[in-house]
């Protein structure tokens, strides 16, 4: 009984790795080149912005209720889950991000234009590395914010830790709820603190 | 119009947003002069260096650099023959001072040794220590020591002409009168030709070949530093009452 409480929380603990990785991954995929393009349009910027920041508000139980019916992205299982998860994280990478590229120091980017750099130099030389330690931190709000989150994926079929935590409910069982719990609380303490390294580690000098 | 006019300003305008920021002006810069752009704030001195580089584009008339109009020019290669300094030095914090003065040969793919060589004999021609400068980072230095990086980065390429924008402005007056000594010495070693963007009439007396004195977007004086000491326009004359205006113990 305990050795197979111990294999089912390290299959779930895994299962709910791949829903973050997965989700946070799809997310810095569209929201990174999002925020590289929308840095040079201020108008789409608003919109865009605007876009993720309706996203967030939605409760995630009810963004579930609305995803399960709609085809393709819908329906129950780990892609509903993903998709929902990636919505979220979206907003704080982006945003992240936008803060890194725009905040750039004017002089310095008015003398990389006026040294002769062009705009993909500019881009890749200067304001991304200046970018990266607020580009790590939306990546660290977003993951630990996806951790805890991803335990509502249980619900639409998703898997996860979450798995636990609503069988625990269900029973009224606290030990299961915790078995759930405790594993996800672990995970977004290590994954704050290796990003948080990671940040100062990228940190330019 | 002299043939060795390295830069022509044929009656450049800029207007935005319903506001006209320079009118009509036209200037021309011989190889091997400094001409300082002297002006209040506002007066336009910053948008006219500016239209220079093709930072701004000016709304009338034509900017000629090297016998070519700046719309025919590449704005890449303009501005890689153009140094450019201004008041925070605008150093990039990630790159050491060694990176940031090898900037431009790096973009102009000079060979690495090469980039190596010339960034510690500017680093010694701008009087800091390249052993001792090089592998620093911008914040580990004081504002005199950016601003002479720089002078070093925009000198770096060797480029025919030099932009500075109140390069000097945020110095200490100790610090500030010891780089404005030094770049006359450095202009006078390197023969460079320099557009020098300042507020303060000494500094332009002091480093001016010529003075152009803006105000609201106008040329209103164009005169080598002794002439421009007579000058009888009324703004000439409120920049000199500044410098005849003494302190003294009542």
């Amino acid at each position: 009984m305990n050795s197979r409480l111990v294999t089912e929380i390290a299959s779930l603990s895994l299962e709910h790795l791949e829903l973050v990785g997965i989700s946070i991954g799809v997310a810095a995929a569209i929201a990174l080149p999002g925020a590289v393009l929308l840095a040079r349009h201020a108008r789409t910027r608003r919109w865009a912005v605007g876009f993720a920041n309706v996203a967030q508000t939605i409760p995630s139980l009810a963004l579930f209720g609305f995803l399960v019916p709609l085809p393709f992205i819908g329906g129950i299982g780990q892609r509903t889950a993903i998709v929902a998860l990636c919505l979220y994280a979206l907003l704080p990478i982006l945003r992240n991000a936008l803060v890194g590229i725009l905040g750039v120091d004017p002089g310095v980017r008015e003398s990389a234009v006026a040294m002769g750099m062009t705009r993909r130099q500019i881009l890749w030389q200067v304001e991304l590395p200046l970018a990266v330690p607020a580009i790590v931190a939306g990546l660290r709000i977003a993951t630990v914010t996806t951790i805890g989150t991803a335990t509502i994926a249980a619900a639409v079929g998703g898997g996860g830790l979450g798995v636990f935590i609503f069988r625990g409910i269900s029973m009224v069982d606290t030990p299961t709820v915790l078995a759930g719990a405790v594993p996800a609380a672990i995970m977004a303490l290590v994954a704050d603190e290796g990003l948080e390294w990671m940040e100062r580690k990228l940190s330019p000098a | 119009m002299p043939s060795s006019a390295i830069l022509e300003i044929h009656g450049v305008s800029y207007a935005v947003g319903g506001r006209t920021i320079l009118r009509e002006i036209s200037l021309d810069v011989a190889e091997g002069e400094t001409v300082v752009l002297l002006g209040r704030s506002g007066s336009g001195k910053t948008t006219l260096l500016k239209a220079i580089n093709g930072l701004v584009t000016p709304t009338g008339g034509e900017v000629r650099f090297e016998g070519k109009s700046a719309r025919e020019w590449d704005p890449i290669k303009l501005r890689r023959r153009m140094g450019y300094v201004i008041q925070d030095a605008g150093l990039f914090p990630h790159w050491t001072v060694g990176a940031n003065v090898g900037l431009v040969p790096r973009l102009d793919e000079w060979p690495a040794e090469k980039v190596a060589g010339r960034v510690d004999q500017l680093l010694g021609e701008v009087g800091l220590e390249p052993g001792q400068y090089r592998d620093r980072y911008p914040k580990q230095l004081s504002g005199g020591q950016k601003q002479r990086v720089g002078i070093a980065r925009a000198l770096a390429a060797d480029p025919p002409l030099l932009l500075l924008d109140e390069p000097f402005a945020a110095l200490d007056p100790i610090t500030r009168y010891d780089l404005q000594r030094q770049f006359l010495a450095l202009r006078q070693r390197q023969r460079k030709t320099a557009m020098f963007v300042t507020h303060d009439v000494r500094e332009a007396l002091l480093l001016g070949s010529r003075i152009a004195l803006l105000k609201d977007g106008v040329l209103d004086v164009l005169a080598p530093p002794a002439e421009f000491l007579k000058s009888k326009t009324p703004e000439a004359l409120e920049f000199l009452a500044s410098l005849e205006d003494r302190w003294r113990p009542s």
